[in-house]
């Protein structure tokens, strides 16, 4: 029996689900080992009994709480894809301020038509098996724990932070450009990839585990920041945390 | 006597979510609604107090199909409130990364999204059975519009290295060429799909309406011009809020939009029915072909016009390596000043004309924004459409009228992610 697979979007962009359909390589052979029941925005077909599902996008209204409760109940591994449904992403910059605020900003006048409540990350309401952080996740990665789910092997994100990929990458350090840089204490795994393109590192995959004790600290020392200094710039993507500063 | 009971929640194969109800009682139409429940985002909200950095950086998280039009039209609305001026090499790998999305995002509605229904199938997966081949020129055409975003903006999905003035990397010769001999070949691959499209029945549906789409007099135009409407001719892009007039419905999160008549259209079709003449000449072929005239009122030929665009891009794409190879690549500085001051940035995203307007501070700290997405300006034409069709169609068994229904929503390729997370409110 192949496995049965379920794609879930809640509030995001939807670009992770769009990541899944551009493995134009890979799509063709994962469909042999694998029944996708449930994938509305690629399928009319709605299936209610996969087994592992992949969830993308926060939450953020109170309809999608029974929702992913649901999904949860149903599903034998559930799967957090993407920054919005690991971290809560960008969903969160709206927590800074009343949520009457937000809805009076957009909706003017009509805004006594919607409700929206706090953003949060999947996690936040129901239990998750596995992450696949990034905005958007990366692929590769995707197929790694796609890979892991049906070898019945074990699947770790990397618990460094992206420097060491960005220094494998033999970048010039965006602090030594001149520039700000959260790939000190960014759980790795996207091959920096923002700073190998030019730019610089937004912490779209979230905290290492224990940023305080990982390596990069001399790095810190020479630019005299400290752990703190960073968490302070990390609001873009993670503002669903405490530590950030809203 | 016709009853129907029609409620779809959440239709499949497009981008979001969205509703069709429709009730009849004793032949007689008692409602009929198109329906967006799609959580909002609040962008306009999100992006108050951040710096121009980070606003063009997230911009793009507004929809993951198409985020380089997201993010080239925040990143020109930053450049005309703080008068960048831009290269034209700029432009032209600018224009070239544009076409990369308007090609994928085709390519994936007309294959993935809408030729099922036409096909009898209810989705793309099982035709890999059926019809291997075609599944594989989707598949070839798709990469090959990832691989040219990769090239030029980093990756396809938020593109990482445009940026405020022009870019932060660039490609190598050598990898120019190779993409070229790439793009030639899928010529090939295009003339196939139009054969494959010319074969399936669209339905015969019309109903006149008004179409709005950017309009350059040098080119078929997506990321530069002014706005042109098929009722009322031309307008500067800073009226822009003239034309969409944009509304709130209490069904929907997302807001409705009207301008000359009841609704309007913007996507695909908007664009051949203003610009159709300016067309490269393999692209006027697959028109011709697939029977496509202007002005064309049938909203499900749109996927139609995604095919012709789809050569269009592929052609001019061609031509706009041609030109970066002969004038030889430099890797050139943006150069920004930052200074308050409003701007409008408008482009053509592959479902219509989407415009961010944002306002700053001497800081570039953003003081108030405004984004105008196409799906919102499609919906009330979406709900005129249906209006219209149900009566039409009304003495057909409900299954029927359902799918002509969806097909109707998916023709126009909605992308409702983006749609819900409107701005200030203008009332009509």
């Amino acid at each position: 029996m192949k496995p049965k697979l379920g794609f879930f979007d809640f509030t995001g962009c939807e670009g992770c689900q769009l990541e899944v359909l551009n493995f134009e390589n890979e799509l063709v052979e994962l469909l042999e080992h694998v029944d996708i029941v449930n994938f509305r925005e690629a399928i009319a077909e709605k299936g209610e009994n996969y087994e592992i599902s992949f969830i993308d996008g926060a939450i953020t209204t109170e309809s999608e709480i029974p929702r992913i409760q649901k999904i949860r109940q149903q599903a034998k591994i559930l799967v957090a894809m993407g920054a919005c449904a690991c971290l809560g992403g960008v969903n969160c910059l709206k927590n800074f301020r009343p949520m009457e605020e937000n809805l009076k900003i957009v909706y003017g006048e009509c805004a006594g038509y919607y409700n929206t409540i706090p953003a949060r990350p999947i996690n936040a309401v129901v239990p998750v098996d596995y992450y696949l952080p990034g905005c958007p996740m990366n692929r590769h990665e995707f197929i790694k724990l796609a890979k892991a789910l049906l070898l019945g092997k074990k699947f770790e994100l990397p618990n460094y932070p992206v420097c060491v990929e960005c220094k494998l990458a033999e970048n010039v350090c965006v602090f030594e450009k001149g520039g700000f840089c959260l790939g000190l204490v960014t759980r790795a795994g996207c091959n920096a990839i923002c700073v190998t393109t030019g730019r610089r590192c937004w912490g779209c995959r979230g905290l290492v585990d224990d940023p305080n004790t990982n390596s990069e600290k001399e790095i810190l020392q020479k630019y005299g920041l400290t752990v703190d200094d960073i968490l302070k710039q990390f609001s873009l993507f993670n503002g669903y945390y405490p530590e950030v500063s809203k | 006597m016709t009853q129907l009971n029609i409620n779809v929640r959440h239709v499949t194969r497009i981008e979001g979510h969205g509703n069709i109800i429709v009730n009849a009682k004793d032949g007689k139409i008692e409602q009929i609604t198109w329906a967006i429940p799609e959580s909002p985002r609040f962008f306009e909200a999100m992006f108050r107090g951040l710096s121009y950095e980070d606003v063009t950086w997230i911009a793009p998280r507004i929809c993951g199909i198409c985020s380089i039009a997201h993010s080239t039209a925040s990143i020109q609305a930053t450049e005309a409130a703080f008068g960048v001026q831009l290269s034209e090499q700029t432009m032209l790998l600018r224009k070239l990364l544009y076409h990369a999305e308007t090609l994928q995002s085709h390519v994936l509605h007309f294959y993935f999204l809408a030729a099922p229904d036409f096909l009898g199938v209810g989705s793309v997966f099982p035709l890999v059975n059926t019809h291997k081949e075609v599944v594989l020129r989707a598949l070839r055409l798709k990469k090959l519009a990832n691989d040219l975003a990769d090239l030029i903006g980093g990756r396809k999905t938020h593109p990482n290295s445009c940026v405020v003035g022009g870019f932060a990397k660039f490609p190598e010769v050598s990898q120019l060429k190779t993409m070229q001999q790439r793009l030639s070949q899928a010529i090939g691959d295009l003339k196939e799909t139009v054969k494959l499209f010319k074969g399936l029945e669209i339905p015969d549906f019309i109903r006149e309406t008004e179409y709005i789409a950017l309009k350059d007099p040098k080119e078929y135009a997506f990321i530069s011009g002014s706005i042109a409407s098929t009722d009322t001719g031309i307008a500067a892009v800073t009226d822009y809020l003239n034309i969409t007039n944009e509304f709130c419905v209490p069904q929907s999160t997302a807001k409705f939009s009207k301008h000359n008549r009841d609704s309007y259209m913007v996507g695909a079709l908007a664009r051949f029915n203003n610009n159709y003449s300016q067309l490269l000449p393999e692209a006027q072929k697959a028109a011709e072909e697939l029977g496509l005239k202007a002005l064309c009122h049938n909203p499900y030929m749109i996927s139609v016009a995604q095919i012709v665009e789809s050569t269009h891009a592929v052609e001019d794409s061609l031509r706009l390596i041609d030109q970066l190879l002969a004038r030889e690549l430099k890797e050139e500085k943006p150069d920004v000043k930052v200074k308050a001051g409003r701007g409008i940035g408008a482009v053509e995203a592959p479902r219509g004309i989407l415009f961010h307007d944002y306002t700053y501070d001497d800081n570039g700290i953003l003081i108030e924004a405004n984004c105008v997405i196409p799906t919102n300006q499609n919906h009330n034409n979406i709900q005129k459409d249906m209006e219209t069709l149900v009566p039409r169609i009304i003495n057909q068994p409900q299954e029927e009228i359902t799918h002509m229904l969806e097909m109707l929503v998916r023709a126009y390729d909605p992308c409702i992610s983006c749609s819900t997370h409107l701005l200030e409110v203008k009332f009509v």
